[in-house]
């Protein structure tokens, strides 16, 4: 979408011949440029909501600096700012021991996969990079490079803490990847397209007399899928009560024990993104996108990005709500849950929507 | 500009393979078939196939290469940095390559390519789940079928016996 009107409009002022190279360039730059702060607010903002809401979980205030200087602002509120600044100022350290190349290239890897996942998220009508007809599968396909970076840096780091935790990532982000495309088929059996816009247009208009026409709310399945998409989505993400690979109390920090400064920040940055992803594909596929919860209410443009984005807000709250309440998983129940209890629901409901399709709707 | 990518694309997946090959550290091998098998996605979507090019992301990066990631770390001693491999047999083999390369090669070239006029298709999805469940319904159930016997089979070995 953005690409293609881009493209259009510097195509319009003539300077360039159609199909250049260079105007290709500049617009996939231009196009990209908001993807990555879009990533840095979203790691600010997220940040600090994080350090809030596990304090209040724990009753306790969080950040509370009073003004400026060195007290990070009213109710912390620079907080994260502050953060930001002293991990661009820590020294960079990488291991002797450590395998040098791997080390400096995985933490760019994690950062890369949910940069291009982004650009297929539609964050309302017309704001979307990039309108593919395999929207969400290709979201789910990139997912699942971003172990490879995991790999990397558990053992370039040489330090058995982040093999171990490499190794974790790898079984569980494999076995997760099973429900989370699982539970989206059967939202794929329901729309019949792939293509995130026409997900989200399938799910225009009411559903029993009042309720928006969500695909949460379209049958019993799809919200049954929801549950299961969300929860092996929180395991993809390493999140609290899945974050064995990092789990800090057995294996330090898992693969990511040896970095520090602005490395470390990569890994940081790609975790939140990857909520965002996940929690952005759950609001496009089962509650409506940036469809308003009131059907028909406030649906220009603008409010569509507000309502998309309170529904991600709401999302990653609930994350975040799951890691300062739940205790984590252990190795073996983690992989129990995944196969024995998410994989045969997921094929379950697959079934279950198809005879849905079938005899009731 | 697609002519570029293109040739990029060929340079990157043939470079790699040849890493994938030469080295001497497995693991940067199994790295290397990474960039290679990206770069062979990048050619079906070169050819309109864009949810080919998506399968082959999903199941051979995301799926198979981790697992043989997976196997390197686990089978090798956990802790050493130092996963070497090396070649055997090398005057064998490369007879066996370049005989294989020129049958290929020969095949190829002799071969008489249907051309079609180039023109993206609507979309490839449907159209593909159509045929897998009409016309080439009995090689995808017996795929199905065999890929339960190898995990059947894998769950029975690597079963204690008690």
């Amino acid at each position: 979408m953005v690409v293609d009107n881009l493209m259009q409009w510097f195509e319009s002022w003539t300077l360039w011949e159609a199909g250049s190279p260079l105007l290709f360039l500049i617009v996939v730059v231009i196009a990209g440029v908001p993807i990555f702060l879009l990533m840095a607010v979203n790691a600010l903002v997220a940040v600090y909501a994080e350090l809030k809401i596990s304090a209040f979980m724990q009753d306790r205030v969080g950040p509370m600096g009073q003004g400026p200087g060195l007290h990070a602002g009213k109710w912390g509120l620079l907080q994260t700012v502050a953060d930001a600044l002293k991990l661009l100022l820590k020294e960079d350290i990488i291991p002797t021991l450590a395998d040098r190349k791997l080390f400096i290239i995985a933490p760019f890897i994690i950062f890369v996969t949910p940069f291009i996942a982004l650009a297929a998220l539609p964050f309302n009508q017309n704001l979307l990079i990039a309108d593919l007809n395999i929207g969400v599968f290709y979201i789910l396909a990139v997912g699942s490079i971003s172990v490879i970076g995991i790999i990397m840096a558990g053992w370039s780091s040489n330090n058995k803490w982040s093999l171990y935790g490499a190794m974790r990532s790898a079984a569980q982000i494999v076995s997760y990847e099973i429900p989370v495309a699982l539970s989206i088929v059967s939202v794929i059996m329901l729309t019949g397209t792939l293509s995130m816009q026409g997900i989200i247009s399938y799910q225009d208009g009411t559903t029993l007399g009042i309720l928006p026409n969500w695909i949460l709310f379209n049958n019993p399945f799809s919200f049954i899928a929801f549950f299961i998409f969300f929860i092996s989505g929180v395991a993809e993400v390493n999140r609290t009560p899945f974050d064995i690979p990092e789990a800090e109390s057995e294996l330090v920090a898992g693969f990511h024990t040896e970095y520090s400064g602005m490395r470390w920040a990569f890994f940081f940055l790609s975790e939140y993104a990857n909520m965002l992803i996940i929690s952005g594909v759950a609001a496009v596929a089962f509650l409506g996108g940036w469809h308003s919860p009131i059907p028909g209410f406030l649906e220009s443009p603008g409010w569509s990005l507000f309502w998309f984005i309170s529904k991600v807000g709401m999302l990653i709250f609930i994350m975040m709500w799951f890691r300062w309440t739940f205790p984590r998983l252990r190795v073996d129940q983690l992989m129990n849950i995944c196969w024995k209890v998410l994989l045969p629901l997921a094929l379950l409901n697959i079934f279950g929507v198809g005879l849905w399709g079938l005899f009731v709707a | 500009m697609s002519e570029f990518l293109f040739w990029f694309m060929t340079a990157m997946t043939i470079g790699s393979a040849l890493i994938v090959v030469l080295h001497s550290n497995l693991f940067y091998s199994a790295l290397a078939l990474v960039v290679t098998l990206f770069g062979v996605a990048g050619f079906y979507v070169f050819l309109w196939a864009d949810f080919l090019a998506g399968v082959q992301v999903l199941i051979y990066i995301g799926g198979i290469l981790i697992l043989i990631l997976f196997g390197i770390m686990l089978t090798n001693k956990i802790s050493s940095v130092n996963i070497s491999h090396s070649n055997f047999h090398q005057s064998i083999a490369a007879v066996i390559v370049l005989g294989i390369f020129s049958i290929l090669g020969w095949m190829i070239l002799r071969t008489p390519w249907l051309l079609i006029v180039q023109q993206e298709p609507e979309q490839t999805v449907g159209k593909i789940g159509r045929l897998l469940m009409t016309e080439y319904l009995l090689p995808f159930e017996v795929a199905s079928v065999l890929l339960l016997t190898a995990l059947i089979g894998a769950a029975m070995l690597s079963r204690k016996a008690n």
